[in-house]
């Protein structure tokens, strides 16, 4: 019977059906971090409960700790009690720590990938909403709570029903400056915040195809911001080549073996999906939130909507959000003052983002009264920039150039901006209060924020690139 | 996990979809590891600018202080996967939420704690909600996990589904890890199978 890639996974690890109906679902590989970690550390030691597979776990420090240059464990005071519960849980337990100082330390789901950690096929779970970043080299990945954390490190099992099976197809060629990160707004602005809950999702189509490995991350990113546990794209030469030499990808005859499986990582022709949707990319402009929920997108050249043109049942929290980001219906979004840029987080940090920022940057100064921002997503990746000369570029203009972290995403290392600020964000949630007590987050790419950086106002990158601005 | 089989208390009606994690608990600003679940259920949207109570939020309202039941709109707790989004919800014995639909994640960590999320069909829901409108905090509703009863003020019994097995975890309390616990066997052949099949899934191993 013709399968789909999410069928294929599931069923391979499917270890057995509890009591309960759920299926157990093993996961290859498990990634924690400081926030939810000590919980799960805690809980295990009261049950005497050991970690089933140490080997197959890892954890990051990531959501609290400092970006400031020569940080340590103390820099961010709210971050320390976690960071420290965390490393003493590793080493209790024997799980490979990338610590504070540690020359990979980063952001989990950037992390993972780059080093070779998640595999094509394997299943992958970290105690975090955007765990399905990694679907972007063909794993099948959950976020998870922290109860299911420690059953996880208990038993290397999840305890899931089967969630139904979407294909999402993304047609046509991205223009000049667009990216993943406008496709992905796009797409949640037409289904909404909740269309693919319940789902697994499997992008695929030829602006997909096209896309590098880093972009199809920042696609199965967003995966959960229209609701969707699990996202990601069949793993094609392009994610082979890009995972082959990674430190924990397999090497030599195992290399040969793994890829020879990889190569059959797909849907059959003639698979059916519960749901399919068709989105042609062709004709896309640059993306960016006017709202509150990561839904309330407009093109670039849009205007805040008419709350007559909003459906009934999102009119009462449209007028709520212009309220909040202190916008009025017919506002063009394009040349709103701003005060922050944020270019960073596990949607937008890695390397090729950092280009194509640098790219617009270049040569030019951020704003006068702008605080903008580059954390990159990974301590590797913050090398490879300096070694590109990217650090230089960013620092001449004006920006602030952080050591890796969540940082200003969510604040929760302290990087937060002032009541009332406006911020082009390259994050993954536009939350009231998220990036700092009011706040006013609107996402974005990473082109788009670096020429919001040098405008001073929301920019449209095609226009500053062509001295029209 | 703390068993449920019945709660008698206020339904508060809090009448928005898509309500977040960011919102029901909030990151405060200066966090700890034990951290105080109890002020962090909706904790900015409870205050005002100035730091003082809203007396205008509906969980600030003197019937509604020691609400057991919450009623909501659909995708409730939406965003972050964070559990303290439940955990605030029981610190303040919250032990019952009615919405049109929950986020994924979310309904997952409320199974995980012993914090009832039950699903109404809209037309239900939108019943529901008017006669906890009404009522306005006066008189206590009944959710039976037993008999599938919600019951109260304003009109006839309304009966909600949750699936079986879901339903005897909450009444039991069962352990999660002890349910799967009991599949070991099952794990441990399936990882000698996988080693097999898949070698380089089961082991981990930094090529420098």
């Amino acid at each position: 019977m013709a399968r789909t890639l999410f069928d294929k996974i599931w069923d391979f690890h499917r270890v057995g059906q509890r009591a309960d109906g759920r299926d157990l679902i093993y996961i290859d590989r498990h990634v924690l971090h400081e926030l939810h970690a000590h919980h799960a550390f805690a809980q295990l030691e009261k049950q005497h409960r050991p970690v089933h597979r140490p080997g197959l776990t890892f954890a990051v420090q990531d959501h609290t700790v400092a970006t400031k240059p020569g940080r340590d464990d103390a820099t961010n005071p709210s971050g320390t009690a976690f960071i420290q519960a965390m490393r003493e849980g590793c080493r209790k337990t024997g799980i490979r720590l990338f610590d504070v100082d540690d020359p990979e330390q980063g952001i989990s789901h950037v992390v993972a990938p780059e080093l070779g950690i998640v595999l094509p096929g394997a299943t992958h779970a970290v105690p975090d909403s955007h765990a399905s970043t990694v679907g972007g080299v063909g794993a099948l990945a959950f976020g998870c709570g922290t109860s299911e954390l420690a059953h996880i490190l208990a038993t290397q099992v999840m305890a899931l029903k089967r969630p139904k099976r979407m294909r999402v197809r993304l047609d046509g060629r991205l223009g000049a400056h667009v990216s993943a990160k406008d496709v992905a707004l796009r797409l949640i602005a037409e289904l909404g915040v909740a269309g693919a809950r319940g789902y697994a999702v499997e992008y695929a189509g030829e602006a997909v195809r096209a896309m590098p490995i880093e972009q199809r991350m920042t696609l199965c990113n967003l995966n959960i911001e229209m609701g969707g546990r699990s996202g990601f794209v069949a793993p094609d030469d392009a994610a082979f080549t890009w995972l082959k030499g990674r430190p924990y990808v397999p090497q030599g005859a195992m290399w040969d073996r793994a890829l020879a499986h990889w190569r059959t990582l797909s849907s059959d022709e003639d698979a059916a999906f519960d749901t399919e949707v068709l989105l042609d990319c062709g004709a896309l402009e640059p993306q960016i939130t006017w709202g509150t929920d990561p839904s309330q997108v407009v093109g670039i050249s849009g205007h805040v909507p008419a709350p007559a043109a909003v459906e009934p049942n999102r009119r009462a929290a449209a007028e709520s959000a212009f309220a909040y980001m202190g916008l009025t219906p017919g506002t063009p979004l394009a040349g709103l003052p701003v005060d922050r840029v944020f270019i960073g987080s596990c949607t937008n940090s890695r390397l090729p983002d950092l280009q194509v920022a640098a790219a617009v940057v270049r040569g030019r100064r951020v704003a006068e009264g702008v605080v903008a921002m580059v954390v990159p997503g990974s301590s590797s990746v913050k090398r490879e920039a300096e070694a590109a000369g990217l650090d230089r570029v960013f620092r001449d203009a004006g920006f602030f150039w952080g050591e890796s972290g969540c940082s200003m995403c969510a604040g929760g290392n302290g990087d937060r901006g002032q009541p009332g600020e406006r911020c082009v964000s390259t994050t993954n949630r536009n939350f009231e209060n998220r990036q700092g007590p009011k706040v006013r987050t609107h996402l974005a790419s990473p082109a788009t924020a670096a020429a919001t950086a040098i405008a001073g106002r929301i920019a449209d990158v095609r226009q500053l690139l062509s001295g029209a601005a | 996990m703390q068993p449920f089989t019945s709660h008698t208390g206020i339904a508060v009606p809090l009448l928005k979809d898509d309500i977040n994690t960011d919102q029901i608990a909030p990151a405060l600003h200066s966090r700890g590891l034990k951290e105080d679940y109890k002020a962090m259920l909706f904790n900015r949207a409870r205050q005002r600018e100035d730091g003082s109570e809203d007396p205008d939020f509906v969980l600030n309202k003197p019937q509604f202080r020691d609400a057991g039941i919450l009623v909501t709109g659909n995708n409730f707790g939406a965003g972050s996967s964070r559990e303290s989004a439940v955990w605030s919800m029981l610190a303040n014995n919250i032990r019952v939420i009615v919405a049109k639909s929950f986020a994924d994640i979310y309904r997952e960590n409320c199974l995980q704690n012993g914090l009832l999320p039950i699903v109404l069909a809209a037309e239900e829901a939108d019943a529901f909600t008017a006669r906890v409108v009404a009522v306005n905090g006066a008189a206590p509703f009944t959710i039976d996990l037993v008999t599938q009863r919600i019951s109260g003020p304003g009109g006839a019994d309304v009966a909600f589904d949750i699936a079986g097995a879901e339903r005897t975890r909450l009444l039991e309390g069962l352990d999660d890890i002890g349910l799967t616990l009991k599949h070991m066997d099952e794990i441990v052949s399936w990882e000698e199978r996988a080693a097999k099949a898949q070698p380089w899934l089961q082991e981990t191993h930094d090529s420098r």
